[in-house]
């Protein structure tokens, strides 16, 4: 009752003649939709207001009315008129918020009126505006995805607009209601790359991105050797081989965005770097990118970023163990081990796990220090943290399959710990070890499964299926001592209470136990399970995740979230590169850009036409624009010149390994998330 | 793109929401609050959460947890990045980001919001732009818009959104005009046991206080610009000129901002400005352990090492501390095992030191973990790397402004392992 008592209060307040009581209510209602309250009862007090003459009163309205306009939609309908109003209004931040709101509201009915409402603003004067136009396509097309085909229509025209400003967002729009229209981009390639470097940071991200499928679609992979392909199909006919073998060219727009993106690695804002990152990652000669991710071998240099501190997060720190461990050669691996070490007394204790795990992994990788690991590992049994011990014998257990003939006294060692650890995986993992090799032990085998059997009851599910194959294994190679205790288990589990424990014990006594119905795979038990057996992989768990676009969420995941656009192959052979050639001022314009490089022609351009610019800019909207278009060309002469002879100082040879490396190092500072995105 | 935020404070309330496209229930956070309760610290949330038909990417800053909720693909950094950009506009407007001050500031939190996203799209995040479309709540306006009934709402298209330089507002004035940057490095470290260096890194920005009149054109350039390979701009700084000439030149944004960070690698000799000899040890079947610390200055080129702060977390066997400090005071919570000792001025003449011993429970056994100690300093005047500012020069304005450098060198994450 006391919020009904408030809102009658507010309805009161939004009733009076006073603009100051209108803002004071607004801001109550607004401060009950930031904490979650249901406002929704005022809707008719406050839609009234929407044409209010106080600007403060008549956002905050908007704020209403978007939050609220779709469980009301025949109230709302009385706001429309406003809007439509506003459209027209001389002033363009007034005719973009109308837009604004217009295309927010949730209601059906007045999707015709938001359509006329986005084609006039997308040729309106003003780019704020037509940048308004492009946000409200992804809304309209949410509301009715019917109206798509118009939509694609307005999008088409606003790829063509020229302005850094609406640039991102149309992409954006793109993206949303009609990204597999690639042909749409044809004509505006090149300008897309051109302004890149002056579009704000969030419109890059959409641009580089999408620009990178399209990139996958429009050229030639730089990294297949064209000529080999050639002399396999003609290997007799050498004369015309010579003839046909064209040495990989690289499309000059190709070149364009690789030039062209490269400046924005150092963009103040991370998902941009990442962006440009990804894009060298699929889009760039080996040359020119290392291969980032899959050898790894350009971080080595940063190795020691790659250490970890005890107040790292978690998962950081667990990025970062996966990141030392890709590191590793036969050069470093004492050095990381030694920091490994470490590792293992911190008081993280899921580290301490991973940690374990990395050791186990270099173990495997790289054979010279096996031994040294193994024998690292043993030394950690004895700890006094059951967790350490436990994952080590996972460890162990997977390093013993390598070579069990020379470690039977380790072995022999994990069969004591069995009286002490309880973790169940650990567990499983000794009895594994022993059966499998049991002839290596055979003395002590058939004592563990005694103890095992005692106290079958009480294990947990994976240890009793374990203890079975214990069983059978014995029974197998050593049936004299072990008939008995075999028989004792399998009957028990015949009464477990889990279905696949019991399951396995029919399963096994049919195997194993010669009878009259037992059929001929009997013959095969031993074969079946003492079968030698190849050894684990110790793979990291960020594999398998090569085939998302890298730095996308589904790369993230390693699963495909709603709306992800698959990375293309690369053609066979390359589309018509023509498609991308516009008419004549343009493409004279697009080829300087090509021959110059033109990094820095947004950058230098920037402050003499920053200066008026903002000089305009005071001035009306028709004619800013005018003197944009000015500025431009007088620059672009300008400009020419100068590029021109930079480039012939610029070195050659970039190492675009150090400079890659050292942006994601960089990135991999300023937000550590980065990592997450780099290391599969 | 981005669907909701929630706001969520350390109690696991959700102090705010908003909603960029139809409504998503405050129930998806469910998911958000398992996995803080799954997560040993607060940092340790994983800071992206699938859940069955959502995607929560969250950033913990000044204890409040931003979650975005995410519908479809996007990529993650891209949010983060936004939600950064969120908390420090909100520090720009209020001073700090605390839960007070969103909520004081409740209705200025929401036009900033509205402003910055355009149905999840990021549309002005620029704060030269989101100042002219909505002015920063100071008690005086505050006072004033109650009596007459002004608004704190702008009525003109920014001209930064128009501008080629958005980041910069025309008609600004000012009757002093200065420019002040501040060179900061953190020193990101790791000391071993016997005090040997195993990695150090060097972490700089230039923040830059800049209230010029007009549209002035700046130039700064370095003694020693070499040192800096590894460099990230504010949209302003002109990439070429750099490349070409090592130059910053850069038309800047009113008040303040970061101009530049960058980074100083591994691979370079780092000075490290402080030294830490220690003794923590524990005894087998003993229910006491040995602690002793002590503190000095190594390479500090003569500048006094400050604003000291020592902090530790003990292992969990630890029941108490019992330690004398020869200077300042320290802390020890027995229940998160934190040790924390506020030491402030090193005094090369009389090192402080802390010492005494720890109980630990009865029966428990000689912890296996060790300790890591980690260290806070600040020094005035000295920039570690050795960066050096050559001069400042201002070009398309004809005023002569007031300008000033400031060095500092801090501690990043300093850890010395024991």
């Amino acid at each position: 009752s006391e919020n009904q008592n408030g809102l009658i209060i507010e309805t009161e307040m939004l009733d009076s003649n006073k603009d100051s009581l209108k803002l004071e209510a607004m801001k109550r209602i607004v401060a009950m939709i930031a904490r979650g309250k249901n406002a929704s009862d005022l809707f008719p007090a406050v839609v009234k207001n929407v044409a209010c003459k106080n600007i403060e009163v008549k956002k905050l309205v908007y704020v209403y009315l978007v939050r609220y306009a779709e469980e009301q939609q025949d109230l709302a309908l009385l706001s429309i008129s406003t809007f439509q109003r506003g459209l027209k209004d001389p002033n363009q931040l007034i005719r973009a918020s109308a837009l604004r709101v217009l295309s927010s509201i949730r209601v059906t009915i007045i999707v015709p009126i938001m359509m006329l409402a986005i084609k006039e603003a997308a040729s309106d004067m003003s780019p704020y505006v037509r940048k308004t136009a492009a946000h409200a396509i992804p809304k309209l097309h949410s509301l009715d995805p019917e109206q798509k085909d118009q939509l694609i229509e307005v999008i088409e025209k606003l790829l063509a607009d020229k302005t850094t400003l609406v640039a991102g967002s149309v992409v954006m729009a793109f993206e949303e209601v009609c990204p597999d229209r690639i042909d749409l981009i044809h004509k505006n390639y090149r300008k897309l790359c051109n302004l890149l470097i002056d579009v704000e940071e969030w419109g890059q991200v959409v641009i580089i991105n999408m620009l990178t499928r399209y990139a996958r679609t429009q050229f030639l992979n730089p990294n297949v050797n064209v000529s080999i392909t050639h002399m396999y199909e003609d290997e007799k006919a050498e004369v015309t081989t010579l003839e046909k073998r064209k040495p990989y060219v690289m499309d000059p727009d190709h070149r364009l965005l690789l030039r062209n993106t490269k400046p924005l690695l150092q963009s103040r804002n991370a998902a941009v770097v990442m962006a440009v990152a990804q894009l060298y990652f699929h889009l760039a000669p080996k040359a020119e990118v290392g291969i980032i991710a899959k050898a790894l071998g350009m971080f080595e240099p940063y190795l020691k970023s790659f250490y970890i501190r005890s107040t790292d997060p978690t998962q950081i720190k667990i990025l970062k163990l996966e990141v030392l461990t890709n590191l590793a050669n036969e050069a470093n691996i004492s050095t990381i081990l030694r920091e490994f070490q470490t590792y293992i007394k911190s008081m993280d204790k899921d580290f301490v796990a991973a940690s374990i795990q990395a050791i186990g992994r270099c173990a495997t990788n790289i054979g010279e220090v096996r031994d040294t690991c193994l024998n690292g590992l043993v030394q950690l049994l004895s700890n006094r943290d059951e967790l350490v011990v436990a994952e080590s014998v996972v460890v162990i257990k997977k390093l013993l399959q390598m070579q069990p003939e020379q470690h039977s006294d380790i072995i022999k060692h994990m069969a004591k710990l069995i009286d002490n650890i309880q973790v169940p995986m650990a567990r499983a993992s000794i009895l594994w070890l022993i059966g499998e090799y049991c002839e290596h032990v055979p003395k002590i085998a058939p004592d563990v499964l005694r103890k095992m059997a005692k106290s079958f009851t009480n294990e947990e599910d994976i240890v009793k299926l374990q203890i079975i194959n214990l069983a059978a294994k014995l029974y197998l190679t050593n049936s004299k001592q072990t008939k008995l205790l075999t028989q004792y288990v399998l009957n028990l589990a015949k009464y477990d209470q889990n279905y696949d424990i019991r399951d396995r014990a029919r399963f096994i006594r049919q195997l194993i136990v010669p009878t009259d119905k037992s059929g001929a795979l009997n013959k095969y038990a031993k074969k079946l399970f003492l079968a030698l057996k190849p050894a684990p992989v110790l793979e990291s768990p960020f594999k398998d995740r090569d085939h998302f676009q890298l730095g996308s969420l589904s790369h993230l995941l390693n699963a495909k979230a709603a709306g992800y656009q698959e990375l293309p192959d690369w053609p066979e052979s390359a589309p018509d590169p023509s498609v991308r050639n516009v008419e004549v001022k343009d493409s004279v314009c697009a080829e300087r850009t090509v021959l110059t490089g033109p990094e820095g022609a947004g950058n230098r351009k920037r402050g003499r036409k920053a200066v008026k610019n903002q000089k305009s800019a005071s001035e009306s909207e028709s004619e800013s624009e005018s003197s944009e278009s000015e500025d431009e060309s007088e620059e672009e002469s300008e400009e020419e010149s100068e590029s021109d002879t930079d480039v012939r100082k610029k070195k050659v040879g970039l190492d675009w390994n150090r400079i890659l490396a050292n942006y994601v190092v960089n990135t991999l500072h300023y937000i550590q998330y980065t990592a997450f995105y780099f290391f599969k | 793109m981005i669907h909701s935020l929630f706001l969520v404070n350390a109690s696991g309330d959700i102090f705010l929401e908003k909603h960029w496209k139809s409504v998503v229930s405050r129930s998806v956070c469910d998911y958000f609050f398992e996995a803080v309760e799954r997560a040993t610290e607060p940092e340790n949330v994983p800071p992206v959460i699938p859940t069955p038909h959502h995607c929560l990417i969250n950033v913990l800053r000044q204890r409040i947890y931003f979650v975005a909720v995410i519908q479809s693909e996007v990529p993650p950094l891209f949010v983060i990045e936004f939600l950064h950009r969120v908390v420090d506009t909100f520090q720009d407007y209020f001073g700090v980001c605390t839960e007070a001050a969103v909520k004081d500031n409740v209705v200025v939190v929401y036009e900033l919001l509205e402003e910055m996203l355009d149905n999840g799209f990021p549309l002005a995040t620029e704060s030269n732009i989101l100042k002219e479309l909505i002015k920063p709540p100071t008690i005086l306006r505050t006072v004033v818009n109650t009596i007459t009934g002004s608004t704190n709402v702008g009525e003109q298209l920014p001209t930064g959104q128009l501008s080629v330089v958005p980041w910069r507002r025309t008609g600004v004035k000012y009757t002093n005009n200065e420019a002040y940057f501040d060179v900061v490095e953190e020193i990101d470290a790791i000391i071993d046991k016997s005090g040997s260096t195993i990695t150090a890194e060097i972490q700089g920005v230039i923040d830059a206080c800049v209230k010029l009149t007009g549209m002035p054109d700046l130039t700064l350039s370095f003694m020693n610009p070499r040192l800096l390979d590894d460099v990230s701009f504010h949209p302003c700084v002109r990439f070429k000129r750099w490349e070409a000439e090592r130059i910053l030149s850069f038309v800047p944004p009113d008040g303040n901002f970061r101009l530049l960070s960058y980074h100083v690698s591994s691979q370079n000799l780092v000075a490290i400005p402080v030294y830490v000899k220690h003794n923590i040890s524990f005894r087998e079947g003993s229910s006491q352990g040995r602690f002793e610390l002590t503190l000095g200055p190594k390479q500090t080129m003569g500048k006094a090492v400050e604003s000291v702060l020592v902090s530790s977390q003990l292992p969990r066997g630890v029941l108490n501390a019992n330690l004398s400090p020869s200077q300042g005071t320290y802390t020890f919570d027995p229940v998160t095992k934190l040790l924390s000792w506020d030491v402030g001025k090193i005094n090369p003449q009389k090192l402080p030191s802390l010492k005494g011993s720890m109980s630990l429970q009865t029966g428990a056994s000689k912890p296996d973990e060790n300790p890591t100690i980690n260290l806070q300093f600040k020094i005035q005047q000295l920039a570690v790397s050795g960066l050096k500012v050559n001069r400042l020069d201002m070009y398309g304005e004809k005023y002569k402004p007031f300008k000033g450098i400031k060095y500092m060198t801090k501690a990043g994450k300093f850890q010395v392992r024991t």
